[in-house]
């Protein structure tokens, strides 16, 4: 077991004990139903947050599914979430991404924009910039697909407030470890 | 033989006999298979097929109780007393929402339960059909695991699975449902066994370099202490053989939790008592004061701890434990070791023998021993009996007198309690000396819980002294059970001990709450004897301290059933205290040692 995890895990927790660190889990799971509300009870059940959620299947029959889980908290926390999460008897595995390593996390959002004239060209001339697609488009409304960073999103959203924003719809992220390694 | 053998039967791919029953039968015939020998339940109409199943095999026993919440119970001290598994059999809707109290029960106890409830027909679940209800969602976060069987092919498969999670790992209560339709149709069955789960894989063997660590930390102790918990009991008998030799081989000193008493003998002398809460003074001084504190199956509770920033604040903590997710949770350990106690147990023994060259400072484990024997010498649990004719029981003495008269009649009884003064007491004046023998609810205090199990072990062990000490508002909660106990001719003694008050909560109130006795009084009590009576059962009574060993003796004499009522001094506290959230070394001791404290 993670005998020396769990000992580097004590004197990280002694140095930064109250601070609040982001995590990614990234969990394989039993795709069947009341996984997934075994997970998300486990979280509102034990106080945990969950700031963003994604799952879908993920092998070729369909078994299994990978939820991934943007959350934060002190270290200890952390630990805890990610040792209740194995626990799951339907839970094949539990990586925390931010701690495995360097990874890539992705979202996608749907954004909706209504106005005319001189906002629309001006949202218009935002997407070129951001590399965001135009999937719907009337004569007052737009719709973009703008796939990257939280962060990233998060600017052009804030960008297209004024413009005429009336609708988001965004996945939340999936994330992935860099390299060869996989969970 | 069952019914199994009358019926169709073909091959399958692998030569295996395959038989074709009906689910409910198919049900049955696994629970044979699995070693299960009795079944506490209640019958209902999604379960009728089950029922009828049970009518026409007598493999397996099956006990009613009177309350789907008493079935559980029953269970789970069967459970605990053999260390075998529990079963119970309830109906849908509410059959199920009645096991709620009793499965998280269990969770918080780590006890193996697997109950089997009926589910409504599968072509009416989610119609809000009569007495449906979403067992699975209900009990969620009531159960280790929980299922709905969808698919009639896999029932057999699931009934085994959950046996296999409910005792492997940190033990704990699985729920299976099982819609009607699927207890009527024609289901395959082969014999087989499920040893293994493909998403679930408990750490057993702990890792060695955890093992060396620990046993090297305890040998360079100076004050060292043991702190053991129900962990020990869950790894079977050969963890507390194993957990004796290694407090002898050490010399340490050993306390323990509620849920742990018995693991190790209460009569030794290395035995400090209870720890937290109610525990004893010498064992929390201990607790706070040692350079290397041992936790063996321990999980650290709020009860146990008190203050958590205070607790034992200078020790490197070395804790054992089979569930990851309790190293860490509570407080920051140095050296953890993941695996079965038992197994932990065995190879700290090895290695404290291979480290050979390596002594413990007899030294300073000689002033350590001083100092606790100072703290010992407190004599934390004394009470003052008034013994002239006519006087009050104190509800300390009528427990220790229960165990002392239990032990001259050269036996060793099994004791259940309800929850509240009388629980503690029970800890604190009734010493344990093997473990399986003391079933309490722990980790979620449920009153109610102790009449059911005195129920459920008396039926593991039909011949065996049964003792549920009780307090009389936790009796009423599960009253109904006199009728199971008439029924089967369970020999239980209920030792109640009456105080007239919901007594923890009245302690509460004294000492925290300005005296505001807000609704604690136990109003309209029934006569205890006359209940006894009206269920058929001997009722028995105490009012004075010139009665009390008559009596406990009429009690222990009679072969049957007995309810026996003791009446206690009405507002005695229970003392040891720690207040909650408050350290280990700010200990209340009560009037009595208060007054003796500054005599001497
Ligand atoms: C089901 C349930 N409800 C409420 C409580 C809170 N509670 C804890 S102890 C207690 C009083 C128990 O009274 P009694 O059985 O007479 O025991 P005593 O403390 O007097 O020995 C209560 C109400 C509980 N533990 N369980
Ligand atoms: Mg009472």
């Amino acid at each position: 077991m993670d005998y020396i995890d769990k000992k580097t895990l004590q004197r990280s927790a002694q140095q930064e004990k109250d601070e609040f660190i982001k995590a990614i889990f990234s969990l394989i799971v039993e795709n069947e139903s009341g996984v997934l509300s075994r997970v998300i009870g486990l979280f509102a059940g034990r106080g945990y947050n969950i700031e963003s959620l994604t799952v879908a299947p993920v092998d070729d029959h369909g078994r299994k599914s990978r939820i991934n889980i943007l959350t934060s908290g002190t270290p200890m926390v952390i630990n805890q979430i990610k040792e209740q999460l194995n626990k799951q008897i339907p839970v094949y595995q539990v990586v925390n991404l931010c701690q495995q390593g360097p990874y890539v996390a992705r979202e996608l959002a749907l954004i909706k924009v209504v106005s005319k004239g001189s906002e629309r060209a001006e949202a218009l001339n935002l997407a070129d910039a951001f590399r965001a697609q135009v999937v719907d488009a009337s004569v007052d409304s737009l719709v973009f697909e703008l796939t990257g960073k939280t962060e990233k999103i998060d600017a052009f959203v804030d960008l297209l407030r004024p413009l005429g924003l009336v609708e988001l719809s965004r996945t939340g992220i999936a994330a992935i470890g860099r390299g060869c390694q996989t969970i | 033989m069952t019914n199994a053998e009358h019926k169709k039967s073909g091959s399958d791919e692998t030569g295996q006999t395959v038989h074709t029953m009906t689910g409910a039968e198919v049900l049955l015939q696994v629970l044979a298979d699995l070693g299960v020998e009795v079944i506490f339940g209640y019958p209902g109409g999604a379960v009728l097929p089950i029922y009828d199943a049970i009518f026409q095999q007598d493999k397996i026993r099956h006990i009613l109780t009177r309350h789907e919440q008493a079935a559980v119970h029953a269970a789970e001290a069967y459970a605990r007393s053999t260390g075998k598994i529990g079963v119970a059999l309830v109906t849908s809707g509410p059959g199920a929402t009645n096991t709620v109290t009793g499965l998280v029960d269990a969770l918080m106890d780590s006890i193996p339960i697997v109950c089997i409830s009926g589910q409504v027909f599968s072509s009416l679940i989610g119609n809000d059909a009569f007495q449906e209800a979403d067992t699975v969602g209900i009990t969620r976060a009531a159960t280790k695991f929980n299922y709905l069987v969808k698919d009639k092919e896999k029932l057999a498969d699931k009934i085994r699975e959950a046996f296999y999670i409910a005792g492997s790992g940190r033990p704990g209560p699985v729920l299976v449902d099982i819609p009607k339709d699927l207890q009527l149709a024609q289901v395959p069955y082969v014999k087989k066994e499920i040893k293994s789960h493909p998403s679930y894989k408990p750490v057993t063997e702990p890792h060695h370099q955890a093992i060396k660590d620990a046993v090297t930390a305890m040998k360079k102790a100076k004050r060292p202490i043991f702190y053991t918990g129900g962990g020990i009991i869950n790894a079977g008998p050969h963890a507390s053989e194993g957990l004796r030799k290694l407090v002898k081989l050490s010399g340490f000193p050993c306390t323990s939790t509620l849920m742990g008493l018995g693991a190790y003998p209460a009569s030794d002398k290395q035995f400090l008592g209870m720890l937290g809460m109610h525990g004893t003074y010498e064992a929390n001084l201990a607790t706070h004061g040692c350079d290397v504190l041992i936790a063996l199956g321990a999980r650290f509770d709020d009860r146990v701890t008190g203050s958590v920033k205070d607790f034992s604040p200078n020790a490197l903590k070395i804790h054992a434990d089979i569930d990851p997710s309790q190293i860490n949770k509570i407080v920051l350990v140095d050296i953890p070791v993941i695996g079965d106690v038992a197994r932990i147990i065995e190879l700290m023994i090895q290695e404290w023998e291979a480290q050979s060259d390596h002594s413990v400072d007899q030294e300073a484990l000689k002033n350590w021993w001083e100092q606790i024997e100072k703290w010992r010498a407190v004599d934390c649990l004394k009470y003052q009996q008034d013994t002239k004719a006519g006087e009050v029981i104190k509800p300390q003495h009528a427990i220790r007198r229960l165990s002392e008269l239990v032990k001259e009649k050269s036996k060793e009884a099994y004791v259940s309690t309800e929850v509240g003064q009388h629980q503690m007491w029970t800890a604190q004046y009734f010493p344990f000396e093997s473990p399986n023998h003391f079933m309490t609810s722990g980790g979620l205090g449920t009153m109610g819980y102790g009449l059911p199990a005195a129920v459920g072990i008396q039926v593991a062990h039909p011949d065996a002294l049964v003792i549920d000490i009780a307090g009389e508002a936790s009796t009423m909660m599960n009253i109904q059970e006199l009728a199971t106990i008439k029924q089967y001719r369970l020999p239980v003694k209920i030792f109640i001990l009456n105080n007239r008050y919901m007594g923890m909560v009245r302690q509460w109130q004294e000492l925290i709450h300005g005296g505001r006795y807000s609704e604690s009084y136990s109003e309209s009590l029934p006569d205890f004897v006359k209940l006894a009576e009206s269920f058929g059962l001997k009722g028995m009574r105490a009012r004075t301290i010139d009665e009390l060993d008559t009596m406990i003796n009429a009690m222990l004499d009679e072969p049957g059933p007995v309810v026996m009522e003791i009446q206690v001094e009405r507002e005695e506290n229970c003392f040891p205290m720690i207040p909650a959230g408050a350290p280990h070394n700010q200990i209340l001791l009560g009037p009595v040692k208060e007054k003796t404290k500054t005599a001497s």
